[in-house]
């Protein structure tokens, strides 16, 4: 076994991945403390803690940003663990299968933005009911978005993120035995549900479990959809910390860095209480198990978890037709169903700009995933190359914990120092900065959808063109690299999916210069032109959605064998 | 702690003034080396920040870089802003990290409190340039005297004014024939129809402008205002606006329990018949969004009889801006009578102009004269009395004392 | 040991399998109890999907026909939680996040206080040779004493017939007899009928009951 030092890929990786985390929270944690120099404070005080203490509200927010992020996450969990307990190799399960990759493509901004238009007093819900009601004749004044337990907000978490759950969770099925674990637990009486939950569900978590904390710490600390659908009175914490660091008053500023631990420490606990929560139910699933517990008549919990799955499916494509629609609108007034008139103009009005914006998105996302994916390909060979595996399994070594950190650390916690030392780096404002930026959030992704195949590719095959006397060259350009060209194909398109999403670090960074899809559907949103915020929304989710779909074709042009069926 | 904060701020405040007089700003230079600005322009490229939210004004700047392109040989890329603090917060980590030149802002639409910010923590180019345009002759510096005093503060040539800007109602007239005429009859309509009034969220900047609205109509005496806020008086002071605040949110939409969260989300409201009024600092803005079908044709413009606070919005051009020379051939075109003429049309973008229009040729009087200010717009005398913005400090005050009460419920 | 029920054996009754409307497999086989009905084929004669078919575990594109009466009860619409066909498979899949003693508490029905299910437990490792297994982890058991728990646990279950799935091919040949042995005398003891589906003559010859082709 080689010690990580005489692996260069896995050592750059390390460091790049870690490096600007920890500069960023340096760069936060000092004005936090009353640092700041360009304002004179050169001397370390309370001050800013204490300011944010006294802030109305405080804990409130707080609560809030734990309550949806804990709530959103655990509903996930369980919403995906439910489908495939029920559904698993089911035909219903294999049509939902291929509404993965469009409904991961949906950015988060962009599907809080398509459900405020469906789920609003004046939105698609109410207008479909309208003509059955005289009541509805003017938007009922219902609290739906931005209500004060942050439910709207934890439903939008969740739509986005039981995909991704799924997604995450498909790719791990296959390594735990599933089905015939399910099949034999069944054939001891157990109910479908039951049988997963007993027999596959502790060891799958565990497979999963980085890429559901990372959801956690993400849900936590959220700042585009809660936004748009969280509470106002007051916003969750990382809402109140991007304003305040977002503040020209130079004592808020401190404030929001203070406030940027704080979430820090809020989506830490979040983990802590999770953690407990594994424990927990760690111990109960044992016990029931053990206990004999057989839960065999399960067919209406089977059922309503189907129609879960089927309201969220129902409400993205609803949320997605929505913004389609709005972006033809012309005139389009409460309580009509469909626009009353019909028009291009908002593409046109788009037409130069989007076209700017849309290149530079796609090169930026292109690049910045193809290099993720060699630097992440290198390190993984360099396992490969030292013990016959790749370094990183799922779940595994420290590494992974690494890997994770710009993902289990809040963005606006560390986000805004970092802007300060690219500043500091004359870095700032070039494509080169957004890139490396982009880098840092894509690396994680890529990395967690390739260290599952390569890990799953059986090393007898290596080690036996070895003794046919190829080289690793070969044996790599031969073999594994056909192989592994679809699950390289969707890394790609997952990090180009993860780069186009990107706005508070192509914000900072870019100082405006570099100018994506996704930065211009967030100035338009702050204005009132529905139809042009709606070009741009679907703008942002076409992009990683054409990305998905190449990689489902690429491999099949370019490798047409492993598709032929014969190997089957 | 409020009061650790005041002492600091005031700290700064005297440092800058020093620093201010150190410096000396001569405000009478003439455009002397304007010749050479503009050669040294040529060629460069100037990003201005501005807040894109607003389609109509995106495409007004995009024509304003096709003439500036080919009037100056000067590039113009509009980098679209969700909010102006944030520009401000750019140029201060800017400043932060030791960045003193090639900076990634060259001119930022801007005023108020972001003004007075940048200002009081010397991010601004120190120069007094903006009154050394070439066009600066044909600002109405007598008519509208907020061209020179950007929320009570003096703008001290640091800043170029760019349009007029008046707090104006709207209506949707199928609906609500007869709008409130005044902050009381406003109260009256919310207490009768519960749910069809809202306004943007403090801190959000026009939720705080209906703030200092309502304050300017509710004190005792306005001319307290003009100055800097008496901590030791504020909650006497305000004691009327927020005991009239505390009759009016329960008839808010939604209760009170929830705001929009800006101006546009308001309009936004009006349009799919959630509220029945919403507002505008700009009076072209109603029949603007009519012509776009953003909002029905029967929505109309309407102020209170006694005034509705007005205010100019400026460009300013930060310390370290990487092309200060084509910034300010940039600042002087967008006064120019051309720009000024277009920008004022509702079917371009509806805002008002900042020149002295009865002082110019008649040709160009006429051209101004000859707007048609749409199916939702107020003539001049139909705007009504404007009231002047009170001190920053009172909306920081406000923002303050509205969080306190209502920021979390 | 859990007392064994009576059974009257399981009948196949014009058993027809097709995969897309094509026939799979065709059977009509009646097994008595304790005996068993041994299966060749090659791999993707249809011989795995047949014993899917019989534990309830077909789903589209597969369709099955005709009856499967166990015991008298005809199972053919029953979901397998409720048909009571032990499985066994060529690995023991024993769950590797519970310990030996958690994997046979899991197949124990449900009914007792924890403390005597724990008992039957303790007992039946006893009796199998494997005293003081019940806190090891099953990854530490050699590939014998795995499908000597997976035996315990799926008899443990009180099915009322067994399918095996090639459960002796991944065994060296020693252990392979001892495994043949102890799982078709344990059928025999609890009366149960057993399908064995295999492609190794071996495994036939030891069940030394009916056998049926499904090679071409």
């Amino acid at each position: 076994m080689t010690p990580a030092a005489l692996r260069p890929a896995t050592l750059a990786i390390a460091v790049f991945l870690v490096g600007p985390v920890a500069a960023g929270l340096i760069g936060t944690a000092l004005p936090a403390l009353g640092y700041l120099p360009a304002a004179g404070a050169r001397e370390m005080s309370l001050t800013p803690v204490s300011m944010l203490m006294e802030t109305p509200g405080l804990s409130r927010s707080v609560l809030l940003s734990l309550g949806s992020g804990l709530a959103a996450t655990a509903l996930s969990l369980l919403l995906v663990f439910l489908l495939l307990a029920g559904w698993m190799n089911s035909p219903v399960f294999r049509v939902l299968r291929r509404l993965l990759a469009p409904l991961l493509s949906v950015p988060h901004a962009a599907a809080a933005l398509g459900l405020a238009l469906v789920i609003a007093p004046s939105g698609l819900l109410v207008r479909l009911a309208a003509p059955f009601s005289p009541a509805l004749d003017r938007p009922p004044d219902w609290l739906i978005l931005q209500d004060p337990f942050a439910l709207s907000l934890t439903l939008g978490l969740v739509i986005k993120e039981v995909p991704f759950l799924l997604l995450m969770a498909l790719a791990a099925l296959h390594q735990v035995d599933a089905l015939p674990r399910v099949r034999l637990s069944e054939s001891l009486g157990y109910g479908r549900i039951a049988a997963f939950t007993y027999a596959v569900a502790p060891q799958l978590y565990w497979q999963i479990r980085l890429p559901v904390l990372a959801v956690l710490a993400f849900s936590t600390s959220v700042v585009d959809m809660a936004l748009i659908l969280g509470p106002g009175l007051p916003a969750t914490l990382s809402v109140r910390v991007a304003g305040w660091m977002g503040d020209p008053d130079l004592l808020i500023r401190m404030k929001g860095a203070a406030a940027a631990l704080l979430q820090l420490g809020v989506s830490g606990f979040a983990v802590l209480v999770w953690i407990a929560g594994e424990r927990l139910t760690s111990n109960l699933v044992r016990y029931m198990a053990t206990g004999g517990c057989r839960l065999s008549s399960d067919r209406t919990v089977r059922a309503l978890s189907l129609v879960w799955i089927y309201i969220l499916v129902a409400l993205a494509v609803a949320s997605l037709s929505v913004l389609a629609l709005w972006s033809v609108a012309g005139t389009w007034h409460y309580p009509d169903v469909l626009p009353r008139r019909w028009t291009v103009q908002s593409w046109l009005l788009a037409g130069s700009d989007l076209t700017r914006s849309v290149s530079t998105t796609l090169v930026l996302g292109l690049s910045v995933s193809l290099v993720a994916a060699v630097v992440v390909v290198a390190m993984l060979q360099e396992g490969v190359r030292a013990r016959g595996q790749p370094v990183l399994r799922h779940g595994g070594a420290w590494m992974s914990a690494l890997v994770f950190l710009p993902l289990l650390v809040p963005q606006v916690a560390f986000l805004f120092g970092l802007q300060v030392l690219f500043l500091q780096a004359g870095l700032d404002g070039s494509w080169w900065a957004v890139a490396l930026s982009h880098l840092v959030f894509v690396l994680p992704y890529v990395i967690l959808s390739l260290a599952g195949p390569w890990a799953a590719l059986d090393p007898r095959y290596r080690l036996l063109a070895l003794s046919l006397g190829a080289s690793e060259a070969k044996v790599f350009w031969r073999i594994r690299l056909p192989l592994m060209l679809p699950a390289l194909a969707t890394a790609v398109a997952l990090g180009l999916a993860v780069s186009v999403s990107q706005y508070l670090p192509t914000l900072l960074v870019g100082g405006g210069r570099v100018v994506t899809v996704t930065t211009e559907a967030v100035a338009l949103a702050s204005g009132g032109s529905r139809p042009l915020i709606a070009v741009h929304a679907l703008a942002q989710i076409v992009l990683p959605f054409a990305g998905f779909a190449a990689a489902a074709l690429l491999p099949r042009l370019l490798v047409p064998r492993l598709y032929s069926g014969t190997f089957s | 702690m409020q009061v650790i904060r005041r002492q600091f701020l005031q700290g700064l405040a005297t440092v800058s003034l020093v620093a201010v007089l150190a410096t000396g700003p001569s405000l009478a230079a003439e455009p002397a080396d304007w010749a050479g600005i503009k050669e040294a322009a040529k060629g460069q490229t100037v990003y201005f920040h501005a807040w894109g939210g607003e389609p109509r004004i995106n495409a007004y700047i995009d024509w304003v870089a096709g003439e500036l392109k080919q009037q100056y040989g000067v590039t113009l890329e509009h980098v679209k802003v969700d909010d102006t603090a944030n520009v401000v917060a750019r140029v201060l980590a800017e400043k932060t990290a030791g960045k003193t030149s090639g900076g990634a802002v060259d001119l930022v639409w801007i005023n108020g409190e972001n003004f007075a910010a940048m200002k009081r923590e010397g991010l601004l180019q120190a120069e007094a340039w903006a009154e050394r345009l070439p066009n600066w002759s044909l600002v109405d510096v007598e008519g509208k005297p907020t061209v020179r005093k950007d929320f009570t503060v003096a703008t001290d040539g640091l800043e170029s004014p760019w349009g007029m800007a008046k707090l104006v109602f709207m209506h949707d007239s199928a609906r609500l024939a007869e709008p409130p005429a005044s902050l009381q009859a406003l109260a009256e309509f919310a207490k009768a129809n519960p749910g069809r009034f809202t306004y943007p969220q403090p801190p959000n900047f026009h939720g705080s402008t209906f703030l200092k609205q309502a304050l300017s109509d509710l004190i005792d005496d306005r001319e307290k205002l003009a100055r800097p806020v008496d901590p030791a008086r504020f909650e006497a002071d305000t004691a009327a606006l927020f005991a009239w605040l505390d009759a009016l949110h329960p008839n808010l939409w939604r209760g009170g329990k929830a705001f929009p969260q800006s101006v546009a989300a308001l309009r936004q409201l009006l349009a799919d018949g959630e509220v029945d009024i919403a507002f505008s600092f700009n009076p072209g803005d109603a029949s603007a969004a009519i012509a776009a079908g953003e909002l029905p044709d029967t929505v109309r413009s309407f102020v209170f009889a006694g005034g509705t606070i007005g205010n100019s919005h400026f460009v300013a051009i930060p310390f370290n801006a990487n092309a200060p020379a084509a910034a300010k051939v940039l600042a002087n075109f967008l006064l120019s009578l051309e720009a000024q003429a277009r920008k004022e049309d509702p079917a371009i973008w509806g805002d008002p102009t900042v020149l002295n229009v009865a002082a110019l040729a008649d040709a160009d009087k006429a051209r101004f004269a000859a707007i048609d200010l749409g199916k939702a717009g107020l003539s001049p005398s139909a705007l009504g009395p404007t009231l002047p913005e009170p001190h920053p400090s009172w909306m920081e005050a406000l923002e303050a004392a509205w969080a306190k009460r209502y920021g979390a419920q | 040991m859990s007392p064994l029920r009576p059974s009257s054996g399981l009948a196949l009754q014009s058993l027809r399998l097709r995969l897309n409307g094509r026939v799979l497999v065709s059977l009509d086989a009646q097994v008595a109890q304790g005996t068993v009905l041994t299966v060749m084929g090659m791999s993707g004669s249809g011989k795995s999907s047949l014993l899917a078919a019989l534990a309830g575990f077909v789903a589209a594109p597969f369709q099955v026909e005709g009856r499967i009466i166990l015991a008298g009860r005809d199972v053919t619409d029953q979901p397998p939680q409720l048909r009571r066909m032990g499985l066994m498979f060529q690995h023991s899949l024993l769950f590797p996040h519970l310990s030996v003693g958690e994997n046979l508490l899991f197949a124990l029905p449900p009914g007792g206080s924890r403390h005597d299910r724990r008992e039957r437990i303790t007992m039946a490792l006893t009796e199998a040779g494997l005293d003081g297994f019940f806190t090891r982890h099953p990854q530490t058991l050699s590939g014998g004493q795995q499908s000597r728990v997976a035996l315990i646990r799926v008899l443990l279950s009180a099915p009322q017939a067994l399918l095996l799935d090639e459960p002796f091919s991944s065994l060296d040949a020693s252990t392979r007899d001892t495994m043949r042995c102890l799982v078709f005398e344990a059928a025999r003891t609890a009366g149960l009928p057993v399908v064995l589906v295999t492609h190794d003559p071996q495994d036939a010859a030891a069940a030394g009951g009916q056998i049926v082709s499904l090679d071409p």
